[in-house]
């Protein structure tokens, strides 16, 4: 039996073009970027190449705006922990209930050491942010807001062009943890006013460990980890030549498949929706229905926890998730959807399923098949379900 | 994805037992729909023998919960109510060839469900043990409140002791920030009720006895804030105890002792205070030991020390080093040297 990839939000299958570009970079052209001979300057050349490539998937207006690191969670940490350093006349930091932890512990950290003041902004019902406690918490006082251009769980997307303008009239620094939304939705960064953005290699078919930070020409910038002067002295460390070379591979790649993306992709996701909303009961789509990641989709299901319809998709051969993969470990229900207030009795039956270009009609086919008898055997065992206030869905998704 | 046992797996996908037990005599419910779990156990008992005759299970939750109630009723079935309230979720776990440590607490769910179960049958009322705040240790099913009266009845101070005392961080150790946080706020609060008191018996002690000399002028510590008058300015607040698993300058690591005697204790509160004065000294300055009353120390500073603007911290890093060479909550009280 094929198995059925689904958990493209988790991590996604390096693309063999991006393998192919990657392998010379372990062997034949190992030179250290850094070095002044030639078997350095080949490399630094193709590190440089790497570099517009992700400069044309961002929009942004040059390629020295890009800063490699190890992946979304260095530069999430390094572009919160810049704009501290870089404003030291301002400790308070804007962001949202909603982000992924590798913004939210850093900000918890952060106030819990006494180090920053957080504004954690609320979202409503379907993950869209509270413009009016937004523009509450901005002040002279704010150093940076952070907030993610689309949500790893739901797949929403925040309208990050406008909140950054909003951002700048208090003089805060804007950033934007893209590590969802870069190679799956347009981004153009050169006439915005976002000054920093988060991606991440493996969210969009690329290597592991390897992601980057823009930042804008100009911005106010202090560097996390401190060393060489590798990075224009931005991020010390020897560069991660191969991994950096398949990013800017992955890169170029989805761009070009983006538009697919946007299309095929989306329709295997809303068909899927709507023939599971069609044969399962007390099920709800969660996220914006108009704005939102066209990969993405996370459906709770009401008196059945998700971890158990989980074991049973895995059996049939289909990979899904909980929800984040960081938290897919804890027992605690997701953040994202408590702060969105899902009821009870679907916080804990959530199940994403997020799709590739890898995808393919077939694959719906089978979730599809297995997904209502699944749900409906651990109702059966559930002491809710014989309680529970049975509503047959229609066809038309039911948003929370 | 967690990595269970092909025994989990089996009950988890074939599950013994599970439905609606028509006629139970014996229903045990734990859990809730908020919690993400909730068992359901029906048992049908021989009110002559008291033996489990049948056993059924309603459960929501995850695959090793599931597994779990499985479990728990093809253990109980057949044997006697005195040997099903034996059962443990150590059982359960061990039954089903281990359970992740994460998911140790859908077993103590099963554990709960089954005493809740015979009470319904004896006709009492089943309390769960962690009903005092959030749970901690999801391995143990351990909670704030539990981890917190054991830090406060035994003065725990370290981490290792609460797991000893509660079991609580011995399973997958994510707890741990969770518990540490705990013993500092449970040694601050601890340490500022030691100060209300410890002001309170100075000042009851002054009204029926002789009043110690007069304090000198800018001389800040517990003993003269205290005695302080209604006009003079007021004391900067002494320092709050920090979990041992911290040290100040003052205070180099060093193992709690636990367990030992008043002379072993009493001894090495005079080393620790020894081994301080050499410093003290060499600022002019000097400390002796005067008396231990309980988890009081009470010491005379002299020399320099004496009116020093630093004397609190001082005593503060006086009080730390004890706390971390002793393990336990200690309070330094400096006072006069004809005190005692």
């Amino acid at each position: 039996m094929k198995a059925i990839y689904l958990d493209n939000n988790a991590t996604t299958r390096v693309d063999p073009a991006v393998v192919d570009v990657m392998l010379p970079y372990f062997t034949e052209h190992f030179g250290n970027a850094s070095s002044a001979h030639s078997f350095g300057a080949e490399v630094g050349t193709a590190v440089k190449t790497a570099r517009q490539q992700l400069q044309q998937l961002l929009g942004a207006a040059h390629d020295h705006e890009i800063i490699y690191t190890s992946g979304g969670t260095e530069s999430d940490n390094a572009a919160i922990l810049s704009a501290l350093e870089a404003l030291p006349d301002r400790n308070e930091i804007v962001t949202s209930k909603v982000e992924h932890p590798a913004i939210l512990s850093l900000c918890e950290h952060l106030e819990k050491t006494g180090r920053a003041k957080v504004h954690f902004i609320g979202v409503d019902k379907v993950g869209q942010l509270d413009i009016d406690a937004y523009r509450a918490a901005l002040s002279d006082r704010v150093a940076v807001v952070s907030l993610m251009w689309a949500n790893n769980e739901t797949g929403t997307i925040f309208p990050v062009e406008g909140l950054a303008e909003l951002a700048k009239e208090h003089g805060a620094l804007f950033h934007t943890d893209a590590v969802q939304a870069a190679g799956k939705t347009p981004i153009s960064l050169k006439d915005s006013a976002i000054d920093m953005l988060s991606l991440s290699g493996h969210k969009l078919h690329g290597p592991k460990g390897i992601g980057a930070l823009y930042v804008k020409k100009g911005a106010r910038f202090k560097p996390l980890i401190r060393g060489g002067h590798q990075e224009r002295a931005r991020r010390g460390g020897t560069e991660n030549v191969p991994a950096i070379i398949g990013l800017g591979k992955a890169a170029e790649l989805a761009l070009q498949h983006m538009a697919e993306e946007q299309g095929r992709v989306r329709e295997l996701r809303d068909r899927l929706e709507k023939a599971v909303l069609q044969r399962v009961p007390n099920c709800i789509v969660n996220g914006d229905r108009h704005d939102r990641l066209p990969n993405t989709s996370n459906i709770a299901f009401e008196y059945v926890e998700s971890e158990a319809i989980l074991l049973h998709l895995n059996r049939g051969g289909v990979a899904a998730s909980s929800g984040s993969a960081c938290t897919s470990g804890s027992m605690e229900p997701s953040h994202v959807l408590k702060a969105m207030e899902i009821p009870e009795a679907a916080l804990h039956g959530a199940v994403r399923f997020s799709f590739s270009r890898d995808n393919a009609s077939e694959d719906v086919d089978r979730v599809i098949e297995a997904l209502p008898g699944i749900v409906e055997k651990l109702r059966e065992m559930s002491p809710f379900w014989a309680e529970a206030d049975k509503k047959t869905s229609d066809s038309k998704p039911v948003f929370a | 994805m967690w990595e269970y046992s092909d025994k989990v797996k089996e009950h988890f996908f074939n599950p013994k037992n599970a439905g609606v037990l028509v006629d139970a005599n014996a229903v045990g419910e734990v859990g809730a729909l908020s919690c993400g779990d909730a068992l359901k156990l029906m048992l049908h008992i021989d009110p002559v023998t008291e033996i489990v005759l049948e056993a059924k299970f309603q459960t929501y939750g995850c695959g090793s919960a599931i597994a779990s109630s499985s479990a728990l009723t093809e253990l109980v079935i057949g044997k006697t109510l005195a040997q099903a309230r034996a059962i443990t979720n150590r059982d359960i776990a061990e039954y089903l060839g281990g359970l992740p440590p994460e998911k140790m607490h859908c077993a103590v769910m099963g554990h709960e469900a089954l005493q809740s179960a015979i009470a319904d049958f004896r006709g009492e009322v089943w309390r769960p043990l962690h009903e005092e705040g959030a749970l901690v240790c999801k391995c143990h099913g351990v909670d704030a409140g539990v981890i917190e009266r054991a830090i406060r009845e035994n003065g725990l101070s370290t981490v290792d002791q609460v797991s000893a005392f509660t079991q609580a961080g011995t399973g997958c150790t994510t707890c741990y920030e969770q518990i540490e946080d705990i013993l500092a706020r449970v040694a601050s609060e601890v340490a500022a009720a030691q100060i209300v008191e410890i002001s309170e018996e100075v000042v009851s002690s002054a009204a029926t006895t002789q009043a110690p000399a007069a304090p000198r002028a800018g001389a800040v510590n517990l003993f003269t804030a205290a005695m302080r008058p209604a006009s003079a300015p007021a004391p900067r607040p002494p320092a709050p105890v920090r979990p041992a698993a911290e040290t100040s300058p003052l205070s180099p690591a060093s193992p709690p002792s636990a367990g030992m005697t008043n002379l072993k204790r009493i001894r090495l509160i005079e080393e620790t205070i020894e081994d301080l004065r050499v410093y003290l000294r060499k600022d002019g300055g000097d400390c002796e030991l005067i008396d231990v009353d309980g988890s009081n120390v009470l010491v005379s500073l002299t020399g320099a020390c004496v009116g020093c603007q630093m004397a609190s911290v001082t005593v503060s890093g006086i009080q730390e080093r004890l706390i971390t060479k002793l393990g336990v909550p200690i309070r330094v009280i400096p006072v006069g040297r004809n005190a005692h």
